[in-house]
């Protein structure tokens, strides 16, 4: 057993861990924030993404170790108090979601999207970007939709403003 | 998992020592590879030195001849460095069809190189730009660095420090990815400068990533997508698997590699 410290959601924490342990399990077993789910286990389908210092990663690929020191956010950290977070907002708006067990992952890569490539997606580009991410029930039609529009927000643009379509097709 | 004791040292000097510590110690990187290993408990490492603390192996720097750029540069980074987009834009495309974003964010150099995974896509531009890879102790051209599947030159406790790509010519990728995996089910690099023509195939090929001789022979003679018609790596010597027959990767060849020459004469 080891000790590993590092900030979840803005508050600092050490757990005692087993060299094993994934980063998931301890976002999941030991410290229960259950937001951040399992799809695959096998690094196919984001459904664990988190940011681990500000970038998307698979928690379910990532040794707890490994994040010793970091700023890990789970979707449990986004939201301010009762305001969604800009991305949680667009998916609620835009239908993004069914059964909602991708969307953790979902929102995570639409975050880390924007950190990359800047608020102004097309939905060719968020398409090519969710490669990662995979979704059993929507379709991606409105996830994709959701995505844009939620960048749109985060920047502080307003959807619909016509700075870009935020449904292409 | 197996268990295993973690180390991450910050200075080369520890992490050689903790590698030659034991046999069975393992170097890691970005993990994309090897955690998933360790989950199917298909390795079974005494200790795994993470290397991602070892500030010596990381960074791209650009010298007059060459982009040297550390093992533990991320894909993420080398898709979007300015100099790597500059100097070696194919390089930085190839980097850039890895996996999904969440793999670009962890996967690196180094580790990509010493898996040698014959659908990895870093070992055919490798090959075809004629790098150097340095370890910590020696330097090796690529040709002599992949040695078959999954294997490398690499001796035990041995790491790759970076890889040197020589500058000059030009270059270009493509890839048809498994439409499932997005690993490479044949991925063609064609480079060209003055009179030498290198064709480097990965994804396809039972032995690992190959130069493939008789396209660079048509291509010197006549550098047009024309020259390939009717040639095609041996089928016989493709990978076959649920993904696709050996034919069906020759044939995916083939075709990559004329849209590659295509859109380098285009480019010209
Ligand atoms: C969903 C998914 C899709 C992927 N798609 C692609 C793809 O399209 N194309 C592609 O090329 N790859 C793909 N990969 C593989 C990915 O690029 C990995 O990141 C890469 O193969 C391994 O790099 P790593 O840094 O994660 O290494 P690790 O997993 O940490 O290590 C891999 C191996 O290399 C050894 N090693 C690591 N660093 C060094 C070093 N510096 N010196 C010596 N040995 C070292 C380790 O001990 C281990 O044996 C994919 C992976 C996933 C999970
Ligand atoms: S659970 Fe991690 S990628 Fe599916
Ligand atoms: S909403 Fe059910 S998996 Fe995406």
């Amino acid at each position: 057993m080891r000790d590993v410290t590092l900030t979840i959601n803005g508050a600092p924490v050490s757990v005692a861990v087993d060299e094993r342990t994934l980063l998931v399990q301890l976002i999941r077993d030991d410290l229960r924030l259950t937001g951040t789910h399992v799809g695959c286990d096998t690094s196919q389908c984001g459904a664990c993404n988190v940011l681990v210092d500000g970038e998307a990663v698979k928690a379910c690929a990532v040794l707890a170790m490994q994040a010793e020191g970091a700023e890990v956010v789970t979707v449990e950290g986004l939201a301010a108090g009762e305001t969604l977070h800009p991305m949680q907002a667009a998916f609620r708006e835009h239908h993004g979601l069914q059964c909602g067990f991708c969307t953790p992952g979902m929102i995570v890569a639409g975050i880390d999207m924007v950190r990359r490539l800047g608020p102004q997606l097309d939905a060719a580009t968020v398409r090519a970007e969710l490669e990662g991410n995979l979704c059993r029930c929507t379709g991606y039609h409105n996830i994709v939709k959701a995505i844009q529009a939620g960048a749109l927000a985060m920047a502080g643009a307003v959807p619909g403003s016509g700075a870009v379509p935020v449904a292409a097709e | 998992m197996f268990a295993f004791a973690y180390h991450r040292p910050s200075e080369l000097a520890d992490a050689l020592a903790a590698l030659a510590a034991s046999e069975e110690a393992k170097p890691l990187a970005g993990g994309q590879t090897l955690i998933p290993t360790l989950k199917q408990r298909l390795a079974s490492p005494s200790d795994l030195v993470d290397l991602s603390g070892v500030t010596a192996l990381k960074g791209i720097t650009l010298h007059d001849d060459a982009l040297v750029i550390g093992a533990m540069a991320r894909h993420v980074e080398v898709a979007t460095s300015p100099v790597v987009v500059a100097h070696l834009p194919a390089l930085a495309a190839l980097a850039g069809l890895i996996g999904d974003p969440a793999v670009r964010n962890r996967g690196t150099l180094g580790g990509s190189i010493a898996n040698n995974d014959p659908s990895a896509d870093y070992p055919a531009a490798c090959l075809a730009l004629a790098a150097t890879i340095v370890t910590d102790r020696r330097e090796l051209l690529a040709a002599a660095f992949f040695t078959g599947l999954f294997e490398t030159a690499l001796q035990p406790g041995e790491i790759v420090t970076a890889v040197r790509f020589p500058l000059g010519g030009e270059g270009t990728y493509e890839k048809y990815p498994n439409p499932a995996s997005r690993y490479a089910m044949a991925g063609v690099f064609v480079w060209r400068g003055g009179d030498e023509i290198r064709v480097a195939v990965t994804g396809a090929s039972q032995g690992g990533v190959f130069r493939w001789a008789e396209a660079e022979a048509a291509l010197a003679a006549e550098f047009s997508p024309a020259a390939l018609d009717g040639l095609k790596p041996e089928a016989d010597d493709m990978i076959a698997d649920i993904h696709g027959s050996g034919a069906y990767r020759a044939q995916l060849v083939a075709v990559m590699a004329r849209r590659a020459v295509a859109r380098l004469a285009a480019a010209r």
